[in-house]
């Protein structure tokens, strides 16, 4: 008998892929065959418009004479689009925190370096408190005023803060709804369903048009906080229930095992019950957050003029009217990123995390 | 010889809704006695040492463990739960965390110890249910019989004054019981007081000082392993011992 018999050629490599996936049966051919169309039909125009054709290089609309994408457009407005109104001479603070933020996640994402925990204590604590300092002024620093923040700095400035504070809360609306204390769980259920019930838009609204009637003359909050706020607890409420699904999943075993431990709740909810349940649910959490992400955007309808505003503000300038696609393609190419950015996270922490149960 | 008690339950009542899983249990516990509890499913047998570190709450009668009463005090759980260890019927090991991680875990969080000599301890103590070669794996990759018996030095690395056994043996498979009874008769050799709820007949035969029989909520039947198994009184007791053995 021949031990070493190669399994048929149909089975493996290139052709054996094609066969199995793509061609196995007759209409399994025909929908690969129109798929095929479809993509003839839509990729190679775009390409040809994105790249083939476009103008990269000049100065004003006069330069893009080709029949492709005028790139100029973005170029020319570039700082406008990263930086929004936010005065020029100010400009090196928002790039230093632009420059720690990118060098501690890069610093995050390479694998097996001393100190992960510093820089993450970093990121999550101290720099924030940097940036309050940076963006808004104090401590000698001339004061902008956040009317003038915009542009790609201020949706990273609102999906961070809701990002980093919208889990802990969560997490702590999740806990309470689930509390042996009646008076605990049912405000933390009410909280929950009153933002979950609510559109975000209208938690917008009321943020910067409802919330300065209630309160007293002469107290102001900046607009900016109010969103931010709204943003915060509207993603929170939808992170509590994300939690509390993943709590739901624990075996009751586990917190019996912590109890007889003599572990008090505090320790046990952060020791053993979080970390698995938490766990359990990151490709939710991280969905939640990647909608955050782009739910940030509708802070255009309170005023504030986030990525995807100012690309439209500076399309509505008379010297680049008529150029909104390559403005709209390119605020969805920069949102694929950040997007599918913390999808791969999110698919690295999975596995990373992972111990076989 | 008169030893010190342990564990004195006096008229304790558990209602689980309108059903009596607990009616009048009296027992009165000894250092160093090992007791062995046995009768059909439902009878309250595991409520019975569930209620021993509060797990589950008595709803009358009292139980004192070591001179502290439980009652609603947090502290007094807490303080009783530092000196009661107990395994579980489906091992319970924290799968996120490495069998040492599992051992060292309490020591640290609850006894305070430092890290370093909490590991020591837990090495020790994995080294007696010789699985100190398996310390740095997760559970899910440890045979079933070795997770209980991690389990068992989880438990032992508190340094425990009672252990309770909740049905230690039932979800093994059959070749991985002895391995785990044999940790628990090394054990009980060593003069700690056990409380087992088991069906291993063998077991109770070869360690218990005392079998106790339940049925529906009330201790039928409580006598040394001699008399229990060849003169028990009560009809149940008989029919029980005549399924089983």
């Amino acid at each position: 008998m021949n031990k070493n018999i190669m399994p048929p050629v149909i089975e493996i490599g290139l052709l054996g892929w094609l066969r199995k996936n793509l061609f196995s049966t007759w209409y399994n051919t025909i929908l690969t065959l129109i798929g095929l169309y479809f993509i003839y039909l839509i990729i190679p125009p775009f390409l040809t418009w994105a790249f083939f054709d476009a103008t990269f290089s000049g100065t004003t609309r006069e330069d893009c004479t080709s029949s492709g994408a005028c790139w100029v457009f973005i170029k020319q407005n570039m700082k406008l689009i990263i930086y929004g109104l936010y005065p020029s001479d100010e400009l090196w603070r928002i790039n230093i925190a632009y420059f720690l933020l990118t060098v501690s996640i890069f610093y995050l994402l390479i694998p097996n370096l001393k100190y992960k925990g510093s820089v993450g204590i970093f990121l999550l604590f101290i720099f924030p408190v940097i940036c309050v300092f940076l963006f808004s002024g104090g401590l000698g620093l001339e004061n902008v005023e956040t009317r003038l923040w915009g542009g790609l700095f201020l949706t990273l400035v609102i999906a961070g803060v809701g990002i980093v504070l919208s889990l802990p809360i969560g997490i702590m609306l999740a806990l309470g709804r689930r509390s042996k204390l009646p008076i605990v769980s049912l405000l933390s259920t009410i909280f929950i369903e009153i933002w979950r019930g609510v559109p975000l838009i209208t938690v917008l609204f009321m943020a910067s048009n409802m919330f300065p009637l209630f309160m007293p003359e002469g107290v102001n909050f900046d607009k900016l906080i109010r969103a931010l706020i709204g943003v915060m607890f509207f993603s929170a409420a939808y992170l509590a229930e994300v939690v509390r699904g993943g709590l739901q999943a624990m075996p009751k075993g586990q917190y019996e095992a912590s109890q007889a431990a003599g572990l008090t709740y505090w320790k046990m909810m952060a020791l053993i019950i979080l970390p698995q349940s938490l766990k359990i649910v990151i490709p939710a959490i991280i969905g939640s957050f990647i909608a955050l992400f782009k739910d940030t955007t509708l802070v255009l309808i309170i005023g504030l003029f986030d990525f995807l505003g100012i690309i439209q503000f500076v399309g509505t300038n008379p010297d680049w009217l008529g150029f909104s696609h390559e403005g709209y393609v390119f605020a969805a190419a920069i949102f694929w990123v950040f997007c599918f950015g913390m999808s791969r996270y999110s698919q690295r922490l999975e596995k990373k995390l992972d111990t076989g149960h | 010889m008169t030893s010190e008690t342990m564990i004195e339950m006096s008229s304790v009542h558990k209602w689980f809704g309108e059903l009596h899983v607990l009616n009048d249990i009296n027992l009165k516990v000894t250092k160093g006695e090992k007791i062995v509890i046995c009768g059909p499913s439902g009878s309250g047998k595991s409520t019975l040492i569930r209620c021993i570190n509060r797990l589950e709450e008595h709803q009358r009668g009292e139980i004192v463990v070591e001179g502290t009463e439980l009652t609603n005090d947090n502290r007094s759980v807490e303080k009783i739960r530092g000196e009661v260890g107990m395994v579980f019927q489906q091992f319970n090991l924290f799968p996120h965390l490495s069998i040492l991680d599992n051992c060292s875990l309490a020591p640290i969080w609850v006894r305070k110890l430092p890290k370093v000599e909490a590991r020591e301890k837990a090495m020790e103590y994995l080294k007696r249910v010789q699985i100190d070669d398996q310390a740095h794996k997760y559970p899910a990759q440890l045979s079933g019989g070795q997770q209980q018996r991690a389990a068992i030095a989880r438990a032992l690395c508190m340094e425990p004054r009672i252990m309770l056994f909740d049905e230690p043996t039932s979800a093994l498979d059959p070749e991985m019981i002895k391995e785990v009874l044999d940790v628990m008769v090394g054990l009980a050799e060593g003069g700690m007081t056990m409380l087992v709820v088991t069906h291993e007949m063998g077991f109770a035969k070869e360690v218990a000082d005392k079998i106790i029989f339940m049925d529906e909520g009330q201790i039928v039947e409580s006598k040394n392993p001699t008399d229990f198994f060849a003169n028990p009184e009560s009809e149940r007791t008989k029919t029980f011992l005549s399924q089983i053995l």
